[in-house]
């Protein structure tokens, strides 16, 4: 049981030459015979130099707006490279093959570098269908299937851009809903293993009839649009855009001061007070951050739906141009997360985010699978963590609070932190002729930092509640956590030397589903002992001892 | 089970004592680098002599410092043990940590000896599990103590199954 991950070499994959998947259609079944490999959609030959062209764009605009008015060659060989570019992307059409076994799902690739990616069938987690404007055009999806690699590296994900619709659907079908080999006695070894004989279903498993039955758990509703402008996910378009400009301006050596109403504007921006100018542009920001994010809430969210087959997964399709369905087996969820930023908790919204095994969290939740239910009403966010759950008791019990020890460390050590900043600075300033706004900053800083101090205090509480370690922390973004006992696969218990004095621990609950540890922070060391205690019973028991004698 | 003055105790196994030195051998070296440059720099800039020789001597004594109070604080904190069940560390000195994962989702462990630790003849054992929040690490063991863990972790973890998620 040494943890090789699902992603296989091309050695071990049992042996069908290259020369046996001579240009099977993708549009006419391919189900039935596992052996045979098939390939993407011919319909990609003509979105791939699309991709290609779209993504060189700020090269090619910028090439267009400068026209000839630049030396030698460097134009023409951003142009050559373009055109590299756009026959490697034709030629992934017939590099890439993939096929389904019983057992395996594989996926060859590349030209000079052939690579064959193998994943054991029930070690999938999730597959993730998206489609942009190009692809529904031609009525074409991309597939991401995902399996339990921790690691965040991107390289061994099994991407196959892209498939036919239909093809798509019976795909999710047989890799998610009907599965021919039974999923409980595959173990680790099997990746190894010949992959011929097709596996017996065992009689529990087979879930063979045709998935119908859907359950809607929560469905968009436009009223909730009015949370978008608070979930600044528009600061990151607004980012993008800026930097899109500045890109097309640099590389066609546009002096964008030199645009008449550009300079205006500038101009009479330039003759006004200093704090208004600082005003101003604070205002004409949030004004253009809230457009894009409502813009952006529309976009990625629009006839957002979560369903439950009875296939036993979650479904969740959303998306106004580009449309994303992501399907989540339910026997890899680990718990729900209840997450709250800060202004949207001022409007009373919360989002909700699945906590399962094999799907990321962190790197913006809405970017990946996870995210169970947009920023809408906290009381429906609860409710539909409650239906995910299958019960509203985790998320709805009364959490314990951390105790006064807990307060006056979050205000010790905010205080002390921007303190410090603040006495270098001002020792900087002092002797070393740094600029005055610098600790003055600092110690505006520290103004702010205590009432967030107060709010961390506030935010921080923990229960056990129905077979759930509930626990809840941040305060920017505030996260309420249930996490199923039989997901928690180990315990950090951190102690700092002034976390000691004050008899304080930090509990982490270490899972291999969604940030891979949940911490129960600065609670009273008995109470973590006890929770820890809870949520593995008989793991701690032979390392507990009663009295002062375990110090 | 009763809430109140419910304690830990520590681990059974000490590490090697070796440990102590390659702690310390190991913090000097990253204090001689600092020093090092801390000299350069002040050989190099001629003026600010004053500032150079106070900030090279603050250097020196919080180096001094660590190198004679860490390595033995460490020793006394860091240790392990293994039950039929479980793993049980604990490591750190200013910062303590302990961890315990049930043997049953243990997914590899890995021994490893770096160029300092074969000078010592030691070696440090990492048990990970399916998390990527929580592998427990075992510190300055010396090798047969190293060998036996990893053997001993290795054919527990044999007898369970599933993928330890």
């Amino acid at each position: 049981m040494t943890g090789t991950g699902p992603g296989v070499d091309a050695g071990t994959t049992p042996g069908t030459g290259p020369g046996d998947d001579a240009g099977t259609d993708p549009v006419t079944p391919g189900a039935g015979d596992p052996a045979k490999w098939r390939r993407l959609s011919r319909r990609m030959l003509v979105i791939h130099p699309f991709q290609e062209l779209v993504r060189s764009a700020p090269a090619l605009i910028g090439l267009l707006v400068a026209g000839s008015t630049q030396d030698d060659g460097g134009h023409l060989w951003s142009l050559a490279a373009l055109g590299v570019m756009l026959v490697l992307g034709t030629l992934r059409w017939f590099t890439t093959t993939y096929r389904v076994t019983p057992q395996y799902v594989q996926v060859r690739k590349g030209l000079l570098r052939r690579k064959v990616l193998t994943a054991p069938r029930d070690r999938i987690r999730t597959v993730d269908v998206t489609s942009n404007v190009l692809h529904r055009v031609l009525g074409l999806a991309r597939v991401e299937i995902g399996t339990g690699r921790s690691d965040r590296k991107d390289g061994g994900a099994l991407k196959l851009d892209a498939l036919h619709a239909t093809e798509v659907e019976r795909l999710r079908d047989e890799l998610l809903h009907r599965r021919p080999a039974a999923s409980g006695t595959i173990t680790s070894g099997a990746s190894t293993a010949p992959a011929t004989g097709r596996a017996v279903p065992s009689g529990t498993d087979a879930r063979e009839s045709f998935p119908a039955s859907e359950t809607e758990l929560a469905a968009l509703r436009p009223a909730w649009i009015r949370f978008g402008p608070f979930t600044l996910s528009g600061l990151v378009t607004v980012g993008v855009l800026a930097g899109f400009v500045s890109r097309i301006a640099g590389e066609g050596n546009v002096d964008l001061l030199s645009i008449g109403p550009v300079r205006q504007v500038a101009d009479w921006f330039g003759r006004g007070a200093l704090w208004l100018q600082i005003a101003g542009s604070v205002a004409v920001l949030a004004v253009f951050v809230a457009i894009a994010s409502t813009l952006g809430y529309v976009l990625a969210f629009w006839r957002f739906r979560l369903t439950r087959t009875a296939g036993g997964t979650l479904h969740v399709t959303r998306g106004l141009i580009t449309t994303r369905a992501t399907t989540l087996e339910e026997r890899r969820l680990r718990g729900v997360e209840l997450s709250e930023p800060l202004l949207l908790r001022a409007a009373s919204g919360a989002r909700v985010i699945a906590v399962a095994t094999g799907l990321r969290v962190g790197r913006g939740a809405q970017r990946g699978g996870s995210m169970l239910l947009p920023p809408a009403p906290r009381a429906e966010a609860q409710a539909v963590a409650a239906r995910v759950l299958g019960t509203a008791g985790p998320l709805t019990a009364e959490l314990t609070p951390h105790g006064p020890a807990a307060l006056r460390r979050r205000f010790t050590r905010a205080l002390a932190f921007c303190g410090g900043v603040t006495a270098a600075l001002l020792a900087l300033w002092y002797w070393a002729g740094l600029p005055a706004w610098a600790w003055q900053a600092a110690l505006a800083l520290t103004v702010v930092a205590l009432p967030i101090a107060a709010d961390r205090y506030k935010s921080l509480g923990h229960t056990v509640a129905e077979g759930h370690l509930v626990t809840r922390w941040g305060s920017i973004v505030r996260r309420h956590v249930a996490l199923k006992h039989e997901g928690i696969i180990g315990w950090n218990l951190r102690r700092s030397f002034f976390q000691r004095r004050a008899g304080l621990a930090t509990l982490t609950a270490t899972t291999a589903a969604g940030r891979q540890g949940y911490g129960v922070w600065d609670v009273d060391l008995a109470e973590a002992l006890r929770l820890a205690d809870q949520g593995i019973p008989g793991l701690l028991t032979p390392f507990l001892v009663s009295g002062a004698e375990g110090r | 089970m009763e809430n109140a003055d419910l304690s830990l105790r520590p681990p059974r196994h000490r590490v090697s004592p070796t440990a102590i030195w390659f702690w310390g051998v190991r913090a000097a070296l990253g204090w001689l680098v600092l020093i090092a440059v801390q000299v350069l720099w002040a050989v190099a800039d001629d003026g600010n002599r004053a500032v150079h020789l106070t900030v090279l001597a603050v250097t020196v004594v919080a180096g001094l410092a660590h190198v004679t109070v860490m390595p033995w604080w460490r020793y006394r904190v860091h240790r392990w043990e293994t039950t039929a069940d479980a793993v049980y560390t604990q490591s750190g000195w200013l910062q303590q940590e302990w961890r315990i994962a049930p043997i049953s989702r243990i997914q590899t462990v890995d021994s490893e000896r770096g160029p300092l630790e074969q000078l010592f003849g030691l070696a440090n054992v990492t048990v990970t599990t399916a998390s990527a929040a929580g592998p427990l690490r075992v510190n300055g063991l010396d090798r047969a103590t190293a060998q036996r863990l990893v053997d001993e972790l290795t054919a527990n973890t044999q007898a369970t199954t599933g993928d330890a998620t």
